[in-house]
């Protein structure tokens, strides 16, 4: 008999996977990673090759133009984008192509900032057309609310963003006369997951990093990674990759909201944690400008930041023991 | 990828909570932790009621008298028993998870009739003769000596961490039949009789204060060859087969246990007023993240295993090193809630503190285990 339980990829997503991985690495390969470094400003081009491909309209129902497929496989996506580094408002473009026209194609670029006790950052403010701010606690029907401006209408100061892929701008004035029909809720949470998809791809391209380069180089006459010091640090960082993939890849399938908290928590550590770690693998060479690895933590770091913090998520998830609401939730009960 | 449980599936739940409910309230008493006999009688008295009520050897193949049950059914069994509170596998562990399955796959028919049926009945319990004192994480360099004489063998040696060795009937015993063969090729798998004369049984005493362990001292014990499982010398490839089971569902119940026990923490805290502290709260918080990703990889394991119809793979060594140190995380958090009140050995979180030290270490080490992620997932180069 065949039972239901099932996290094996279907063929169509694996599909999917190894399509978005193709293309990334023929569009996006890393001299033009490097390139986008020096020169961080999108490429429009590719931004519409992404809408072309479905990036953006992944998850709009087919009569509006869309391809019709779910939260999974915008996850499957969204970790090749970590692993390659794509850069640019791709989260904010993918829970926004049904809300503001041309996003769906990639035609037009929209941003999106959550209002927050400090600074709120705008990630690419010279690339968008459009951004839309949430604001409120983040919780449903207490306030929360949502506006739209085009991108000429909204003050900012520059910041001088720790990541250079991903420029920043600190927002000053928006213009609250546009406020949006939206379920925020649902677009917070989806934000989350797709962030931690990124981070759940980074993080698996830095144990890659790391351990090509424990094998290739050698020291006392060995490959490096024959001593167990380094082997313990490589096997940790898998260790981290498989648990956070077991939390996205779940939470992507019941969409529960402590579930993508939880997936969000531990892709954020696992995105920073093996970052830090592949450093530490590649040695001198990993503190170069030249090495990727950097790139890897520093986007780490700010997705960290990005639809909920490790500080919010665990006061969150203790709400939800407390609440009973964590073990009434999907885990482990399918009623 | 697909999270939902088929109707079938949901059917046997439903079946298997109706049973829970009629059976578990005509249990007996549960007998003290150092009542050894005791507890052996309730252990045998639980699987004879699983036995009976046609849920005993779930996962076995049914050839072998099991139920031939999918992986999934397994864990929704484990899940189930554990949330319902029925009693834990207990001395039957080593016959149910390590000893039977290995007859099962690796034995003949004659040595499957003789053992596996008293196994499922709860009617003959057996113990693990592994490790030795110079054989731990190295267990290939084990010492103990099975010299053939005729149709038995004469088996010298010691072995350590028996458990329930002193209430076993049988010992799966790892012994060395060709001293002259390279280490992994002289061993061979023996069931031995534990009343046999030469075998001398002394409780080892652990940190936690408890006795499930022993040591064992075997002085020319003299077993027949016709309990040796698989062929002479090829014991460790027979043996590899019981340790996969055992990293596979092991931990099943355990998870669902943490899972439990972390919502009580919460409450305790918040009655104690301890709740009021952000980092033991953030700490649980993140604990509850990581238990229920730990139940996600779980199910992620077992439907591996149903659908490359072979046991579980590494996917194992992942699960226990994370699992094995949360478990650890989980009780120091305990501890962290229950203040002065951690001093009281006689809790029962802070006997599980003490019992989840031996985690990391047991059923290999996280040292070994990080090895074996190293060398055999990423294909890393073997050195030390």
């Amino acid at each position: 008999m065949t039972a239901a339980v099932d996290f094996r990829l279907t063929d169509d997503q694996r599909a999917l996977r190894d399509g978005t991985r193709e293309l990334l690495a023929g569009r996006f390969g890393r001299d033009r990673l490097r390139a986008a470094v020096e020169a961080p400003a999108l490429d429009r081009a590719l931004w519409r090759e992404l809408g072309e491909a479905g990036f953006f309209a992944l998850r709009l129902p087919a009569a509006a133009g869309g391809v019709g497929l779910g939260l999974p496989e915008a996850v499957l996506v969204f970790e090749e984008a970590g692993r390659a580094l794509l850069p640019g408002p791709l989260v904010a473009c993918q829970v926004l192509a049904s809300v503001v026209d041309g996003v769906a194609t990639g035609e037009r670029i929209a941003g999106l900032c959550a209002a927050a006790a400090g600074p709120v950052l705008w990630e690419h403010p010279a690339d968008c057309d459009e951004l839309i701010l949430v604001e409120g606690a983040g919780k449903e029907g207490e306030g929360d609310r949502a506006f739209r401006a085009a991108a000429s209408e909204v003050a900012a100061a520059p910041l001088a963003s720790v990541d250079p892929l991903t420029p920043l701008a600190r927002l000053t004035d928006f213009p609250r006369t546009a406020p949006l029909a939206l379920d925020t809720s649902r677009l917070r949470r989806e934000a989350a997951l797709l962030t931690a998809a990124q981070q759940l791809g980074s993080a698996a391209r830095t144990v890659e990093m790391a351990v090509d380069h424990a094998r290739r180089r050698e020291q006392f006459g060995v490959p490096i990674g024959s001593f167990q010091a380094v082997k313990h640090l490589c096997a940790q960082m898998l260790v981290r990759t498989e648990i956070a993939r077991s939390a996205v890849y779940a939470a992507s399938v019941t969409g529960d909201a402590l579930e993508v908290a939880g997936a969000k928590l531990l892709a954020d550590e696992a995105a920073v944690r093996n970052a830090r770690d592949c450093l530490q693998v590649q040695g001198g060479m990993g503190f170069t400008w030249e090495a990727d690895v950097h790139l890897h933590l520093k986007r780490a770091w700010l997705r960290a930041e990005r639809w909920g913090a490790a500080r919010e998520l665990a006061e969150l998830l203790a709400e939800g023991l407390v609440t009973g609401a964590e073990a009434e939730s999907e885990a482990g009960v399918v009623e | 990828m697909d999270l939902a449980y088929t109707a079938e599936e949901e059917d046997f739940r439903a079946r298997l909570r109706r049973w829970l409910g009629e059976v578990l309230p005509r249990l007996p008493a549960k007998p003290a932790a150092a009542d050894w006999p005791g507890r052996r009688a309730y252990d045998a008295a639980w699987q004879r009621m699983l036995y009976d009520a046609g849920y005993a050897g779930l996962h076995w193949p049914r050839d072998a008298g099991g139920q031939g049950a999918t992986p999934t059914q397994h864990l929704i069994f484990l899940e189930e028993t554990e949330r319902a509170g029925a009693p834990y596998v207990g001395a039957n562990f080593v016959g149910l998870l390590h000893a039977g399955p290995t007859v099962a796959a690796e034995g003949t028919a004659a040595q499957r009739a003789r053992w596996l049926p008293p196994i499922l009945r709860g009617d003959e319990i057996w113990c693990q003769g592994f490790s030795e004192p110079d054989a731990g994480s190295d267990l290939a360099s084990l010492r103990t000596r099975a010299v053939r004489d005729g149709d038995t063998y004469v088996v010298s040696g010691s072995k350590l961490w028996t458990s329930h060795a002193e209430v076993a009937d049988w010992c799966e015993l790892l012994v060395r039949t060709d001293p002259a063969a390279p280490r992994h090729r002289g061993i061979s798998w023996l069931a031995m009789p534990m009343d046999a004369p030469g075998v001398t049984v002394r409780p080892l005493r652990t940190l936690a204060g408890s006795a499930e362990f022993a040591e064992m001292f075997l002085d020319e014990v003299r077993v027949p060859v016709g309990n040796r499982v698989g062929a002479e010398h090829d014991g460790w490839r027979v043996t590899m087969v019981t340790l996969s089971f055992e990293r596979g569902t092991a931990f099943v119940g355990e998870v669902v246990a943490c899972r439990r026990v972390l919502g009580e923490l919460a409450r305790t805290a918040r009655a104690n007023g301890r709740w009021d502290d952000a980092v033991l709260r953030r700490r649980l918080g993140g604990l509850a993240a990581e238990f229920t990703a730990l139940w996600r990889l779980t199910q992620w394991n077992v439907s591996e295993a149903q659908r490359s119809g072979g046991v579980p793979g590494t996917g194992g060594s992942v699960f226990k090193l994370r699992y094995s140190h949360a478990r650890q995380e989980l009780y120091d958090a305990a501890a962290e809630v229950l203040g002065a009140g951690a001093l009281d050995a006689g809790h029962t979180w802070v006997a599980d503190r003490l019992a989840a030290l031996s985690y990391t270490i047991a059923a290999g080490t996280s040292q070994i285990q990080q090895n074996i992620v190293a060398e055999r997932i990423l294909g890393l180069p073997k050195g030390r």
